[in-house]
């Protein structure tokens, strides 16, 4: 009996049926992709996008020259040269990242001891030449006073947790 | 018929010409490609003679499967042709010497074809009414009556090269791992999964 | 005579520039359907619901840079997919879009179709053979065992069909379903057909000669711009072909569905387009649903169990006609 179930079945080709059936009810489904350029995910707050380089509210640059993400960087796209400022103060005369190389882990932001480099929430930064991709100094400054405000909010939601 | 002369002329002289390129091209697949157009251009040839069953048949049968079969084996073989072509001279009198006999022999069928009137009253006897039977239907009335005889024949001769075929390929080797697809296709989820119980911390 | 000409050319433009347009938006719907059975949306930028999306990827092939290998046997490789187009165009002098509508009234329209079917394997064993790299090759020779396989049970499945029409003449064919479509007393030989139908058009779940998971992208890999637009045209030319011929076939092509004679208003080639649309559409859910069959099942299912299986039924519709005395032609 179970034989004739079987070959009954397999005549039928009930098991193709069923999945035919399956995935046609799938397509009245609500979609699962959104309309992106018009339309974009939610991000967390944790999340590491384009680098930028931040500022006090006073117009100080935070970063100190500290080279603690040169030294952590596991692909080595930080480059940093530093000099004492006429005013005496240790700030950077060179900060280079190459995007080509930057793997987004997040370790510069990490070991970071004043909050000044930080990934940002961007994540639309595709550009038409390799060039563009080695960011200097002041393309990450002009990414910093870009995203403060998403960058500020974003590090404000993830400070409990820190 | 101008047009239908002109088209007898076309489909006539690219058959010859693609014959003549399939024994002369010097790469084996041209050989076949140009055997494909010259089968093509025969059909061509039967179409314009209102046998238009045996136009397609021939289309559908060389063209479409033993033409692929051909040009799969000279493509897998990769035969070096202008190595076979050396010995071409030596062996030119005998290839003449059997084109010579061919031509004679068809010469001769066709001859008395058209000298004794018997073999032309047996060929008008046997063709049908072209107006009131298709061509499909004639051809088929011919072979299940009167050639029904040679037409098994031809079947049952076939069939056993088929099968002198298979006996010569098939080698059962002994120890050999087949999938049977039914008995995994049967295979229930009892016979195949258990779910157990595992107590925290006790393994199983 | 020369107006004759114009007349014939004429009817040519007619079935060929709206096929071409469905050629084009075939190559949507595929992507829609198979978009919404994923869950996705599908393209839908391009004009409204991306509706001019094919003609964009129209124009930028075009546009590409046609480049032939240094390896490669020029004249065989640019033949080919020329070949594959011009096959899958040619096929439509013999469909009947309704009651006598039709550019050649043939007395053997259906083994025409078949012969023209059977040449299509030529494009693509050519171009893979002709781009002389490995992938190409390895997917020309898989198609051509594929399809040498399948159109036997296809063959098998028209003689059936054949058997009980008497008439090698698609309009025929069709004229024979007034009362009833084959797809219902012949529904075993519908789905062997449609089945081999989708192996003989290279579609999935045998789209073996493209495998892409292992031979990249089969006989197509050396092909760009123009001459792989052709050969994309030529194959799904041959997929609305495919369609076609299973509505006329199975689905009683231009024929009303009867209802009392309610929808008899609506004209022949409506109905035939329909019907062609739905088999379309069911070749784009076969390749959503299923996955991707091994070569060897392949070869297993043609030869094993279908090419058996249309055997068997062949004869015992022979058998089934001979007995009840229903053979449509009278010797």
């Amino acid at each position: 009996m179970a034989f004739l179930d079987r070959t009954a079945r397999a005549f039928l080709l009930t098991e193709l049926v069923k999945g035919m059936a399956l995935t046609f009810r799938y397509s009245f489904k609500k979609k699962a992709t959104i309309n992106y350029p018009y339309e974009k995910g939610r991000l967390s707050p944790r999340f590491r996008g384009e680098h930028a380089l931040r500022r006090y509210a006073n117009g100080e640059e935070r970063c100190i020259a500290c080279k603690l993400c040169e030294a952590i960087c596991p692909a080595q796209a930080i480059t940093i040269e530093a000099e004492p400022r006429a005013d005496g103060s240790r700030r950077t005369t060179r900060y280079d990242i190459d995007m080509t190389k930057c793997i987004y882990c997040g370790f510069c932001q990490e070991a970071c001891p004043v909050d000044a480099i930080v990934e940002g929430p961007n994540f639309e930064f595709a550009t038409e030449t390799r060039e563009e991709l080695m960011y200097n100094k002041d393309k990450l400054l002009a990414n910093g006073e870009r995203w403060e405000r998403e960058i500020a909010a974003n590090l404000a939601a993830d400070a409990p947790y820190r | 018929m101008t047009v239908t002369a002109l088209v007898f002329y076309l489909f006539a002289a690219i058959t010859v010409a693609s014959g003549f390129m399939v024994i002369s091209a010097r790469n084996p697949v041209h050989s076949v490609l140009f055997l494909i157009l010259a089968f093509f251009n025969a059909a061509g040839l039967f179409l314009l003679l209102g046998a238009e069953f045996l136009a397609m048949i021939l289309v559908i049968v060389y063209v479409g499967a033993v033409a692929v079969l051909f040009l799969f084996v000279v493509m897998m073989l990769d035969v070096n042709f202008v190595e076979l072509r050396q010995g071409f001279l030596q062996y030119l009198p005998v290839g003449a010497l059997i084109g010579l006999i061919l031509l004679v022999e068809l010469l001769l069928v066709f001859g008395s074809w058209s000298v004794l009137p018997e073999a032309g009253n047996l060929a008008a006897a046997r063709a049908p009414d072209a107006a009131t039977l298709s061509n499909t239907d004639a051809l088929g009335r011919i072979l299940y009556t009167q050639y029904l005889l040679p037409f098994q024949a031809a079947g049952a001769i076939l069939l056993v090269a088929m099968i002198g075929a298979i006996v010569l390929t098939l080698r059962s080797r002994p120890g050999v791992k087949r999938q049977k697809i039914s008995d995994q296709v049967t295979r229930t989820m009892e016979t195949a999964v258990e779910v157990k119980k595992v107590q925290p911390g006790q393994g199983i | 005579m020369f107006l004759e000409l114009l007349i014939i050319l004429a009817k040519i433009f007619a079935i060929i520039l709206p096929l071409l347009l469905a050629v084009a938006f075939t190559t949507l719907l595929d992507r829609k359907v198979w978009a919404m059975m994923q869950l996705r949306k599908g393209p839908n930028v391009v004009g409204p619901f991306g509706l001019l999306q094919p003609f964009a990827d129209g124009l930028k092939l075009l546009f590409k840079e046609t480049i032939i290998p240094a390896g490669a046997n020029k004249g065989v490789f640019l033949i080919a997919p020329v070949l594959t187009f011009t096959l899958a165009l040619i096929a439509w002098a013999v469909i009947p879009f309704g009651d006598g509508i039709v550019l050649a009234d043939i007395n053997v329209g259906i083994l025409y179709l078949f012969a023209i079917s059977s040449l299509g394997v030529y494009g693509i064993i050519m171009g893979g053979w002709a781009s002389n790299s490995k992938y190409p090759f390895l997917g020309g020779l898989r198609s051509a065992a594929q399809m040498v396989s399948y159109e036997v049970s296809i063959g098998f499945v028209m003689v059936t069909v054949l058997l009980c029409v008497g008439s090698l003449n698609l309009n025929d064919i069709v004229k024979a379903q007034e009362t009833v479509w084959f797809a219902i007393p012949l529904f075993p030989m519908f789905v062997v057909f449609f089945i081999s139908a989708l192996a003989e058009t290279n579609r999935p779940p045998f789209d073996l000669p493209e495998a892409e998971s292992e031979l990249v992208a089969g006989f197509q890999i050396e092909y760009s711009s123009i001459s792989f637009a052709l050969f994309m045209l030529g194959e799904y030319g041959n997929i609305i072909l495919m369609s076609a011929m299973t509505s006329l076939l199975f689905l009683g092509g231009w024929q009303p569905i009867s209802l009392f004679g309610l929808l008899d208003w609506i004209p022949g080639p409506i109905w035939f387009f329909a019907k062609t649309f739905l088999v379309l559409f069911t070749f784009c859910w076969v390749k959503a649903t299923v996955p991707r069959y091994r070569y060897d099942q392949l070869m297993r299912l043609g030869w094993k169990v279908f090419l058996p299986f249309s055997l068997f039924w062949l004869v015992l519709t022979a058998g089934f006609l001979v007995t009840f005395d229903l053979l449509p032609v009278k010797g």
